[in-house]
């Protein structure tokens, strides 16, 4: 956790530089008759955030933070196999969307997520997995009227049939 | 005795059957859209505002103020039970929410936020009726240093509600508001921010994203990582000695919390552009601040849900008020019925209360009977939702993440914010292991657009001189608190740092 600490605080005094580099694109000072540039506001605040990352580097080398105390690991063997198993499901969740549809992927990420992250039986996985993009699609599309992405064009004669039951 | 016949009137036409029928279907419907993440009141309104020119415009008014109501009754449902915030509004309210669902305790939870909104409501609902045409000129005397002064007085909240650590926080409000910046400058309209020159930036960071990022996929993950997966939600049990119970114990412990948030709520929903989203922070902040033990803030205290959740309620009704007496909307909602207000051919402003009498009292009467149905339905549904914590987590915990996708993307539209919200989430992951406070970074991405147009109005009036905020008489005192809140845990910590070295030393 110590090292994690000092490296999460240099990674945001990184960010905090850019963001104050890209700022300057536009004013950072008083303008006359104009007032604030228009970076001024995030250019100051990433100033401020910059400082805010050289006191944690100095609780960091005092001690004083706990995370700054504590030589755990900043995740164990469970933690990096749930990061893997959980977050990258989610990842491969939202990259599905654009080829399966939003509905689509809702399905496979439900399914892998019961069946085999959950060991639930295949018949609570399955009901979950049919009932929850249906439920999704008649709510969203129909009642809100808000359209999700569709996928690629091969899922069109689904969606041909379920507008047909909407409109 | 004239206003109580007019309000009197007012009641007796929301209870007319169609008006009636109306208030039930707008406050059911209300609730489950604020219920859904990434879905609140300005998506129902917006959404069901054609559907009301079938029906007369007073009936209108009354049907889409009623699931304004329901919507602000149903944030807190996320909140709770699935630990995100559906609106700005109810971000205050995971605070201790989400913790009492997770020590089984979500039924207390629920009544408390269903109990407190009713009051708030009321309270809200009386000060309204009684009060409105002195209050809309107090709101018009705040001007640009009055509102950055009371923006101020929020963000000095944040640094009191972030903990110990001090310099994380401020990073974590400094983050949010930068956040917040990206897209285009609101005062020239040029492109600033555009990170990496990534096109998607251009349209800015709704504060959903960050929200649903943190609270729906990072908070969520941190969860599993930290539980291994064996989360305790499921002990969650209700009965109707369970919930008379959990009413006893939210009143002996959520009044204070309710009394402070129904109150500030109001005045700070009455303000133009401030809304409910300050209103139910400082109240959480103020409830904190004067509870007997602070400390159990943020670990489950009801009066952490009251304070926020009668705020949100109570400044709902406040925003309404400059809407009716001046014209000017507090609220994206509430400019979504001015425009159904305008195309019903009502004029907003002074005249409205003479020349549109009968309606105005009708809404305000519905205001009442919206609450009543509004707790009424509220509290019916408290099964429901409790059935849903006691689903094994391997269910709950997909279901998070699909509604935080589903809904994260009806609320923007665009998968780049999809993509903003997964690496916020991860972000969020990592930046909890090393107790970074995110909720400051949430709120502040909310407040920072009142914020800066605010603040450089304010120094354009001044020619830059910043003494602004000190020397006028509404602006001065509210800064002055401010600095003050901000700059108390510095040295509290200061004086306790001393106070260590010198035992040491002795």
């Amino acid at each position: 956790m110590r090292t994690g600490e000092i490296v999460t605080a240099g990674v945001l005094a990184l960010l905090s530089i850019y963001l104050m580099w890209k700022a300057t694109e536009l004013p950072v000072g008083y303008i006359s008759r104009e007032g604030p540039g228009g970076g001024a506001w995030p250019f100051w605040l990433s100033a401020i955030m910059l400082i805010c990352c050289a006191m944690i580097g100095l609780n960091w080398w005092r001690g004083t933070s706990p995370p700054s105390r504590s030589e755990e690991p900043v995740l164990d063997s469970y933690g990096w196999r749930m990061l893997l198993f959980v977050g990258g499901a989610i990842i491969v969740f939202v990259g599905l969307v654009n080829v399966i549809s939003m509905y689509g992927a809702v399905a496979v990420f439900l399914l892998y997520y019961t069946r085999f992250l959950g060991r639930h039986g295949w018949p609570l996985s399955l009901t979950l997995t049919i009932v929850t993009p249906i439920a999704f699609f008649f709510f969203f599309e129909g009642a809100m009227q808000i359209t999700m992405p569709k996928g690629l064009p091969f899922t069109d004669p689904i969606f041909n049939v379920l507008y047909e039951i909407i409109y | 005795m004239e206003i109580l016949s007019l309000l009197g009137q007012g009641v007796l036409l929301s209870l007319q059957p169609l008006n009636l029928l109306l208030i039930l279907i707008g406050v059911t419907l209300g609730l489950f859209i604020g219920a859904m993440p990434g879905l609140g009141s300005v998506n129902g309104v917006a959404i069901l505002l054609p559907i009301t020119f079938l029906v007369p415009p007073g009936s209108a008014i009354i049907f889409l103020a009623a699931i304004y109501y329901g919507a602000m009754y149903g944030g807190a449902i996320s909140s709770i039970t699935l630990g995100i915030p559906g609106a700005s509004t109810a971000v205050a309210t995971t605070f201790d929410g989400r913790p009492l669902a997770l020590q089984g305790k979500a039924s207390l939870a629920l009544v408390t936020a269903a109990l407190a909104s009713f009051v708030g409501g009321t309270v809200a609902n009386v000060l309204f009726t009684l009060f409105a045409p002195v209050l809309a000129a107090v709101a018009l005397s705040f001007g640009p240093p009055e509102i950055f002064a009371l923006m101020l007085l929020a963000f000095a909240t944040f640094v009191g509600l972030g903990g110990d650590d001090i310099p994380k926080t401020i990073l974590s409000i400094c983050l949010g508001l930068v956040l917040g910046s990206v897209g285009f400058d609101q005062i020239s309209g040029a492109p600033r921010l555009v990170l990496f020159d990534i096109s998607g930036f251009l349209h800015g960071i709704n504060f959903l994203v960050l929200a649903i990022g943190v609270y729906g996929i990072g908070e969520m993950l941190w969860t599993i990582e930290q539980t291994r997966g064996e989360v305790t939600t499921t002990t969650a049990r209700i009965s109707v000695r369970g919930m008379l119970s959990d009413t006893r114990e939210s009143v002996k412990r959520g009044w204070r919390g309710t009394a402070i948030g129904s109150f500030l709520g109001f005045f700070v929903g009455v303000l133009p552009a401030a809304g409910a989203t300050p209103g139910s922070l400082m109240s959480y902040g103020v409830a904190k601040m004067v509870a007997r033990r602070p400390e159990e803030f943020g670990k489950g205290h009801p009066g952490g849900v009251a304070a926020p959740e009668a705020a949100n309620n109570s400044a709902s009704t406040g925003a309404m008020l400059p809407m009716l007496t001046l014209g000017i909307p507090g609220s994206p909602t509430t400019a979504i019925l001015l425009g159904g207000m305008v195309i019903w051919g009502l004029v907003p402003g002074p005249r409205l209360f003479v020349d549109e009498s009968e309606f105005v009292w009708g809404l305000i009467g519905s205001f009442y009977v919206s609450n009543v149905v509004a707790v009424a339905v509220n509290l019916a549904f408290i099964p429901l939702f409790i059935w849903m914590l006691r689903m094994p987590f391997t269910i709950l915990a997909p279901m998070i993440f699909v509604l935080s996708i589903v809904g994260g993307y009806a609320a923007t539209r665009d998968m780049h914010d999809m993509w903003l919200i997964v690496i916020f989430g991860f972000a969020a992951f990592f930046l909890r292991k090393f107790d970074y406070p995110l909720a400051p970074a949430v709120l502040a991405i909310v407040l920072g657009p009142i914020a800066e147009p605010t603040l450089r109005q304010s120094l354009l009036l001044s020619s830059g001189d910043p003494s602004i905020f000190f020397t006028r008489p509404i602006a001065g005192p509210i800064t002055i608190a401010a600095l003050v809140l901000i700059f108390l845990p510095a040295i509290k910590l200061l004086r306790r740092g001393r106070g260590k070295t010198m035992a040491d030393e002795g």
